[in-house]
């Protein structure tokens, strides 16, 4: 999950988080859903808004914290312009999404979960996407880049700026 | 505004002679042919949005809209083959079809009547199978969960009605008392699909049987398990069946309130569900008395956030509460005490959709299918080295080779079959030995695999067993929640001895020591992601001993996977 940021960025939280604060206001059950929304305006999870959430749903910011480095879907530094996930599933694991994965490694000289220095990628890998059938599979901000080969890595990654 | 009993069978009625082209029927409506693009995951990641597209285009160019009805449906099946895109009537499956394809499709079949050969499937001898009943994919499969996916336009009610929908709700609303409601589910023999095979009915019976002021329904749509991808399917392609089936078991327990829980990484799915939710309740099929009876029920959608553990039952209930999905240990049970401190029932989604069938046709119907104490169907999702890669639906006791040969068309490349791997990262293998065992719950059991989710991948003579058993450790370690111990560490010190071992740096009592920390994981971990996680090591090591042995004692791997420095390619 990595450290939080600290580059001292301030994100205001934009009306549907505020509805959604108000909605959820002294109720812990909405933890989640209001961080997601949060994960989804920001692309992360800045540290002023965690501690605005642990004040209006009356959580302890422990327990934030907490929620927010368990879940895959929530990261505490601001992602890359560019997200790369490759699914190292069975079935693309099986067909070759290693050599995959050590191309794009390679090529971006980042490890898997990191985002390169000038946040141009962010390189994760995810298990499975439900799509076994054109295995190996990378999506690259949504885009599916069906029957990946180490070969093919360059030539994806050149098309996002 | 509510619809009534006969407000919703004239719908059907109209809906029925609507559908008739895709029943195998003369063709009802204004329509000359319905053409289906499937929609599903496989066939959206490549690319039939703009087969979609085209085609959309293609038909007013050419004035046919009017006489062309145009569907975007959920998964078919046949992922390998995508984009696919069927037309009515006469079901013919035209496959892996691009925008450029598009035009031979209206002018050959659309305007001339002559269907397109060069687009549909041939085997692997050559042989032309233009339509889906032809198809060697489809004629030995046995469609109930998926019997509406890639047949109708996932959102649309009135198709779904069509198809018999919310018929069975109504009947039990109508003429069944909760408890025969209950009784028809646990007579039909249905185990739950999401893994554990627990018997569904007996689940509901525990639930109706506790008194609360209120109780939960719960779908677990965070299929997790790599490899498997049904509940996308059904969840995408055909969400109204789930929400009757919740519906019904609202109405067989007692309770007023469902929670659907979808992984993140289906956004589809997320998507047609709330559709389907919406259109439920603007039709009063959700809400208050639902069909004028005095039955309310209502869902909530909630989105998972990442975390394989969450597939566990009171995992995902923490999850839904907006904690940390971790388990705790059982008892107290759901059906006592579950979501938010409330007796809750919670059931996969392929679970759901096997629910409105057998409360319409019975439990005879149903309990007819299958072997012995495994009834009914299973989906399969076959991946991996094989032909024609896709789900698969058969009945419980199909032979795998049926599945592998005759549906999979076999190995590509002419290699050859090494092992099948059910059951994801809590099931094991089949070596070729069993290749004519039956897949049920059993039999797979008795050979130290298990039916799980229904992920079935497929290995050839190129898949080294010790990589494969490492991959699977390396994801539940991964996804280990930290709560407990056994899990926690035992998964963590098992990868660390298979990463020595594939890099030829094993050593003598490595196999035992792996086998006492599978045991000891399998006896202690809390929650059955930890004690199930052992399975692949165990199961690699009863068929495969040979191959660990070889990676240790010789620093060879006989696949010639493993990069082991200085290694010689092994001549077995």
């Amino acid at each position: 999950m990595g450290a939080e940021c600290n580059c001292n960025c301030q994100a205001d939280s934009s009306k549907k988080i505020d509805e959604l604060l108000s909605q959820y206001r002294g109720n812990p059950n909405g933890l989640i859903v209001v961080l997601a929304a949060i994960q989804q305006d920001n692309g992360y999870l800045p540290k002023d808004l965690m501690i605005r959430v642990a004040e209006e749903l009356n959580v302890p910011l422990t327990d934030v914290y907490g929620v927010a480095t368990f879940y895959t879907a929530f990261t505490l530094r601001p992602r890359g312009r560019n997200s790369i996930n490759l699914c190292l599933g069975t079935a693309c694991y099986v067909k070759g999404a290693p050599e995959v994965h050590d191309a794009i490694e390679k090529e971006l000289k980042i490890k898997a979960g990191d985002t390169t220095e000038d946040r141009r990628f962010t390189f994760d890998v995810v298990r499975c996407l439900g799509a076994c059938g054109i295995a190996p599979v990378m999506t690259v901000n949504g885009e599916v880049h069906p029957r990946m080969t180490a070969e093919k890595v360059s030539e994806v990654l050149s098309k996002y700026e | 505004m509510s619809i009534t009993y006969q407000d919703l069978e004239e719908i059907r009625s109209k809906a029925k002679e609507k559908l008739a082209a895709r029943l195998g029927k003369d063709p009802a409506d204004e329509f000359k042919y319905h053409v289906l693009v499937c929609g599903g995951t496989g066939c959206h990641s490549s690319g039939c949005q703009a087969v979609a597209d085209t085609m959309e285009k293609a038909l007013n160019d050419e004035g046919l809209a009017n006489s062309t009805k145009l569907i975007q449906t959920g998964c078919m099946g046949a992922c390998q083959l995508g984009p696919v895109v069927m037309v009515y009537p006469g079901a013919y499956h035209y496959c892996n079809v691009q925008p450029e394809d598009i035009a031979d499709i209206v002018n050959d079949h659309l305007k001339n009547d002559k269907f397109v050969e060069r687009l549909c499937y041939r085997n692997g001898k050559g042989e032309l199978q233009a339509t889906m009943p032809e198809m060697d994919f489809f004629k030995k499969q046995h469609k109930i969960a998926l019997r509406n996916c890639g047949l109708v336009d996932p959102v649309s009610l009135d198709e779904y009605v069509g198809m018999d929908g919310f018929a069975a709700l109504s009947k039990a609303l109508k003429e069944m008392k909760p408890q025969q409601v209950i009784d028809e589910v646990k007579n039909s023999g249905l185990r739950g699909r999401g893994g554990a095979g627990f018997p569904t009915g007996v689940k509901w019976q525990f639930m109706a049987d506790q008194e609360a002021d209120q109780k939960y329904v719960i779908c677990n749509g965070d299929e997790g398990d790599p490899g498997a991808f049904m509940d996308n399917a059904v969840l995408t392609g055909d969400p109204y069946s789930v929400i009757e089936a919740m519906t019904l078991c609202g109405y067989a327990t007692g309770a007023s309130k469902g929670y659907a829980y979808i992984r993140l990484e289906y956004p589809l799915a997320i998507q047609n569900f709330k559709k389907a939710l919406e259109v439920c309740r603007e039709k009063g099929l959700l809400g208050e008395k639902i069909l004028d009876s005095d039955f309310s029920f209502d869902i909530e959608i909630r989105e998972g956030a990442g975390a394989f553990v969450c597939g566990e039952e009171t995992a995902l209930m923490a999850s839904t509460e907006g904690k940390r999905g971790e388990p705790r240990p059982r008892p107290p049970f759901p059906a006592v005490s579950g979501l938010f401190g409330k007796p809750s029932n919670i059931n996969n989604v392929e679970t759901w959709a096997n629910i409105c069938p057998i409360v319409l046709k019975g439990a005879d119907w149903y309990s007819g299918i299958g072997v012995g104490k495994s009834k009914g169907t299973k989906v399969f999702a076959l991946a991996g080295m094989i032909a024609n890669s896709g789900l698969v639906e058969v009945p419980m006791g199909t032979k795998l080779r049926d599945v592998v040969e005759e549906i999979g068309g076999g190995i590509p490349d002419g290699k050859k079959f090494k092992a099948a791997q059910t059951g994801g990262p809590s099931g094991g293998c089949i070596p070729a030995e069993h290749f004519d065992t039956s897949l049920d719950y059993e039999n797979l059991a008795s050979l130290g695999s298990i039916v799980g989710s229904g992920g079935l991948i497929i290995t050839d003579e190129d898949t080294c067993m010790v990589d494969l058993a490492k991959f699977y450790l390396g994801f539940t370690q991964d996804e280990s929640c930290g709560k407990c111990t056994p899990c926690r560490i035992g998964t963590k010190r098992m990868l660390e001895i298979l990463n020595r071992i594939s890099k030829g740096l094993g050593r003598d009592g490595d196999i035992e020591l792996l086998e006492e920390l599978a045991y000891m994981i399998k006896q202690s971990a809390l929650c059955g992601l930890g004690q199930t996680s052992p399975n692949p090591i165990l199961s690699t090591l009863k068929y495969y001993r040979d191959e660990y042995e070889a990676h240790i004692k010789d620093k060879t791997c006989p696949a010639g996977v493993c990069k082991i420095r200085g290694a010689k390619k092994a001549t077995s």
